[in-house]
């Protein structure tokens, strides 16, 4: 056990801005994008004084239907706030049908971060499955405008088909940044696919992986980050530097409803990432 | 496909360095390079499993033909995995196709000899077996959350 690890790697916990936790600030839409076939980016402008770390989520209102928890997909200096979102319930099938100029409430950010300033100096191995790319592309900003202050930088993501790849021109982008290396894997090819094929597990042999060095940051389906933990441990990366996020039900993100209760733990406020010694006990209960 | 005997430098592969070093020196002598062109196939589905490969470089698709949709992958496997386990498993006959789908480079050992090598020496053949195993099973639990389709 590497306790000294442990005490130093504390997730960062933000704070909302100065404001009610139930009031929304009224921002408009300023931009969509169509990624996959159920999958937009929406850019919000930011309100005065907005500031958010990687990792961290905001809850968006579309009026007259709902509210949802959607991680921030963007870079953390920019002046506006983008989500990535996959339309699957009735908030995200409304916000899907809003266009530039319509406006809808956002309160935020909330919750935790990934530790980039605690992963400084080391190596990165970043594993994103479907739509959990999104929360780990402002790390990619945060690195990619720091190409000092990490080692080697690794990015292993898992789609369902060639189809379903997000943000494919970053992704091509980010392969062709010196010491850093960009796999993408699908779970059912194509004819004109070329790339691996498999669950993103599937590409862990061939890693080159330090695991004195190496800080990884996980987000996808919560099997996907069960096995690749579990895989990870056995190579020796140890459990405090593996850090996941979770996705579960954030109804008032502020820790008063329970909604997402997680063991001891609320998803909204002490995570939504974690690493994953802190949880791994709950991660494998099953739900009733 | 084309092979020769490789130099001690590249007989590197993590398949062999979980081997104790006596048992590296008993496989040694049937240890045998290989190099693939992209498209070129280590293994057609339904022919003798004549290979046991230990993939060093490129990648290799597993797959098979689906009539209309033709060769369609299941995996792939690259760098530091290995190619083929129906050499173990009597008829001796592959399952899948293994076609190189970049430039592959790796090591192999004929199945005749490595499987006569294993049954005399059933402790060599036992670690082996046990390495070809903690393979099959990574594979095995990548392919069941790939049919889960867990992304959604």
């Amino acid at each position: 056990m590497d306790n000294e690890l442990r005490s130093a790697a504390p997730v960062v916990r933000e704070s909302a801005p100065d404001r009610s936790p139930w009031t929304p600030a009224v921002v408009p839409i300023v931009d969509r994008r169509q990624e996959t076939g159920d999958v937009f980016t929406v850019t919000l402008a930011a309100p005065d004084g907005y500031r958010f770390r990687p990792g961290q989520f905001n809850m968006v209102t579309v009026f007259g239907v709902g509210e949802c928890a959607l991680s921030l997909a963007g870079a953390s200096d920019e002046p506006t706030l983008r989500h990535t979102v996959r339309a699957v319930g009735s908030v995200t099938r409304a916000l899907a049908r809003l266009r530039p100029g319509d406006r809808v409430g956002l309160r935020g950010p909330y919750g935790s971060s990934w530790p980039l300033d605690q992963a400084a100096g080391h190596d990165l191995l970043l594993i994103a499955g479907g739509v959990g790319l999104p929360p780990l592309r402002p790390v990619m900003y945060h690195v990619l405008q720091r190409p000092d202050v990490f080692g080697r930088v690794t990015v292993l993501y898992g789609v369902r088909s060639p189809a379903d790849i997000l943000y494919r021109d970053e992704l091509q982008q980010w392969a062709k940044q010196p010491g850093l290396k960009v796999w993408v894997i699908v779970a059912q090819a194509d004819v004109a696919w070329r790339g691996p094929v498999g669950f993103v597990t599937t590409l862990f042999p061939a890693l080159d992986l330090n695991p004195s060095t190496t800080w990884t940051f996980m987000c996808g389906p919560e099997a996907m980050m069960r096995f690749a933990a579990r895989l990870l441990e056995e190579r020796g990366v140890p459990d405090e530097r593996i850090f996941l996020s979770l996705e579960r039900n954030m109804q008032c993100a502020v820790g008063f409803c329970g909604h997402c209760q997680f063991g001891p733990e609320f998803v909204c406020m002490d995570g939504p990432v974690f690493s994953y010694w802190r949880i791994r006990h709950f991660f494998t209960i099953r739900e009733a | 496909m084309s092979g020769a005997e490789p130099s001690p430098v590249v007989k590197r592969h993590a398949f062999l360095e979980r081997l104790q070093e006596a048992q590296r020196q008993l496989l040694e002598p049937g240890l045998k390079s290989f190099t693939a062109a992209p498209g070129e196939y280590l293994a057609r589905e339904g022919e003798p499993a004549h290979a046991f490969y230990l993939i060093q470089s490129g990648h290799v698709a597993i797959g098979t033909h689906l009539g209309e949709r033709g060769a369609v992958p299941i995996q792939t496997v690259g760098p530091g995995d290995v190619v083929g386990w129906s050499w173990v498993v009597p008829p001796y006959r592959w399952q899948f196709d293994a076609r190189a789908v970049d430039r592959v480079e790796g090591l192999f050992f004929e199945a005749a000899w490595l499987r006569e090598l294993c049954e005399k020496n059933t402790t060599l053949g036992y670690q082996v077996l046990k390495q070809l195993i903690a393979s099959i099973s990574s594979r095995l639990a990548a392919t069941r959350l790939q049919k889960l389709d867990v992304y959604g």
